[in-house]
């Protein structure tokens, strides 16, 4: 059972893997990256993890999920590596693994394609009602209570039914792709 | 001058403010927007974490909906995520020669078809480059003398794609905010990450990364934003992060449309200070405009 997991994360990994082949561990990345402070493995440890083939260590790790994006290490890095790409390879890999502990990652970017599927556009009370409903954590709404009070205040939090309705309108582009990603 | 005006999620959501005081200023300076029909999400940062083909068909189908209305060949997005995305698909779509073909087979059955005659542009990128500083200049009637304005750009109108600007040392906002009359603060915090969706699902490290960037601010009368993710994580938390750190970080935040706005003399309803979470209101106080809470 556990190899054939390992099996299969290996076969999802390949593709990043390749991505960071030509990694020479100069360390560029990690020092730019305005995340790495806070990632129990920076971006550099995990090209090494992956080159090495170490596929369970890098997703418990999970310090790809702390990357925002910023786009600093691809510019820097001088083997040109598209490096933000790998690490929302990584995220792409997680979400389909549906891994519990990655959960309000996950999570959150999941509840946000349901709102854009149902309407086109995000609507973005329904979106915050739906991932709190997810999660499932009595404490998280006051997380975003603050917030949610400030924006309320300047009424930019809209309680209205969604204007394009929930016709699922955007149910044949979601499907086409769907279809495209899994055609042998 | 023509665009197609992509405004996206948030310009109709918690910032419209920007997308009002966007309107408005163009409006000003003479250049016609036309809002692409029936526009859609283009995938946010929440696509790419979903499928690979998604987080390029959603930006792709607004690309295809503008290439429909008529035969102006730019589209401006003033939300940097939003023209991050509409800007990979248009390059994958122009060098990538498998991806087109299969970006039209998604949504065909809307009767929508890319070509790939978009340009995807920033409004940084036309302000700075198509309008220009002068233009701005002969056309400010109140400006903000004495003020000192930190631009703020983010990373993603910077980085990966160098379209406009230098991608780690940023100046296009520069002349814009002179030609306005007031000062460019320095600061080191330009190109920095505001930390993106971190604030939701890492708050943690989202605020640590937003506290520098207030912290280098300090001395500045204000923050000017280019992308609506960094002007909510940016002064949505500006309280709470005061708190932490027992000392007062609190600082105006102002989209770039709006200080422009306010140099140009429009009126309140047309830049909006009052809808800032931050103390716009501080900042315009002593020029002509005074927000109305
Ligand atoms: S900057 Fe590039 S070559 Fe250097 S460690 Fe990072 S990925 Fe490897
Ligand atoms: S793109 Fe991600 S990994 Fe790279 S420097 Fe930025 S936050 Fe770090």
């Amino acid at each position: 059972m556990k190899d054939a997991e390992n099996v299969q994360l290996a076969e999802a990994l390949a593709p990043i893997r390749d991505m960071v082949k030509a990694c020479i561990q100069c360390g560029t990345c990690s020092a730019s990256c305005p995340n790495a402070f806070a990632m129990a493995d920076t971006p550099r440890r995990l090209w090494r993890m992956l080159q090495a083939g170490e596929v369970q260590m890098v997703l418990k790790s999970g310090s790809f999920t702390l990357c925002s994006a910023c786009y600093t290490c691809t510019l820097r890095c001088p083997r040109g590596l598209p490096l933000t790409d790998a690490m929302s390879a990584l995220k792409q890999v997680v979400a389909h693994q549906d891994a519990l502990r990655f959960a309000s990652t996950t999570l959150f970017y999941r509840k946000f394609m349901e709102s854009v599927r149902r309407h086109g556009r995000v609507r973005e009370t329904e979106f915050m009602c739906l991932y709190l409903t997810a999660m499932k954590n009595p404490l998280l709404p006051f997380q975003f209570a603050p917030l949610g009070l400030k924006l309320f205040s300047r009424k930019k939090l809209d309680f209205r039914p969604p204007s394009k309705g929930g016709d699922a309108r955007m149910d044949a582009l979601f499907q086409k792709v769907h279809e495209l990603e899994n055609a042998p | 001058m023509k665009y197609l005006y992509y405004p996206g999620c948030s310009l109709e959501g918690t910032s419209r403010e920007y997308d009002i005081s966007t309107r408005s200023v163009l409006k000003a300076l003479d250049v016609e927007l036309t809002e692409i029909p029936d526009w859609t999400c283009c995938g946010a940062s929440a696509a790419a974490s979903v499928s690979a083909l998604l987080s390029l068909a959603l930006p792709a189908r607004n690309i295809a909906a503008a290439e429909a209305v008529s035969d102006v060949n730019d589209i401006l997005a003033p939300c940097s995520a939003c023209y991050l995305n509409l800007k990979r698909a248009e390059e994958e779509a122009r060098h990538g020669a498998e991806m087109l073909p299969r970006l039209n087979a998604v949504f065909e059955s809307e009767g929508l078809k890319m070509t790939g005659r978009m340009r995807v542009r920033h409004l940084l990128d036309v302000l700075s480059q198509d309008i220009g500083a002068d233009r701005i200049r002969r056309n400010v009637s109140h400006p903000l003398s004495g003020k000192r304005v930190a631009p703020y750009y983010g990373c993603q109108c910077l980085r990966p794609y160098r379209v406009f600007d230098n991608p780690e040392k940023p100046v296009s906002m520069n002349a814009l905010i002179e030609a306005t009359g007031a000062q460019v603060f320095p600061w080191h915090m330009g190109a920095a990450c505001c930390g993106a969706s971190h604030m939701n699902t890492h708050a943690a490290v989202g605020t640590s990364l937003v506290t520098a960037i207030l912290k280098a601010a300090r001395g500045a009368d204000a923050i000017v934003t280019v992308c609506p993710m960094c002007h909510m994580n940016l002064e949505a938390y500006q309280d709470k992060i005061s708190q932490n750190c027992h000392d007062n970080l609190r600082i105006p935040v102002v989209y770039l449309s709006q200080l422009l706005g306010m140099a140009l003399g429009l009126s309140e309803t047309d830049i909006r200070l009052d809808m800032n979470l931050s103390e716009a209101a501080v900042f315009s106080a002593g020029s002509s405009i005074v927000a109305v809470r």
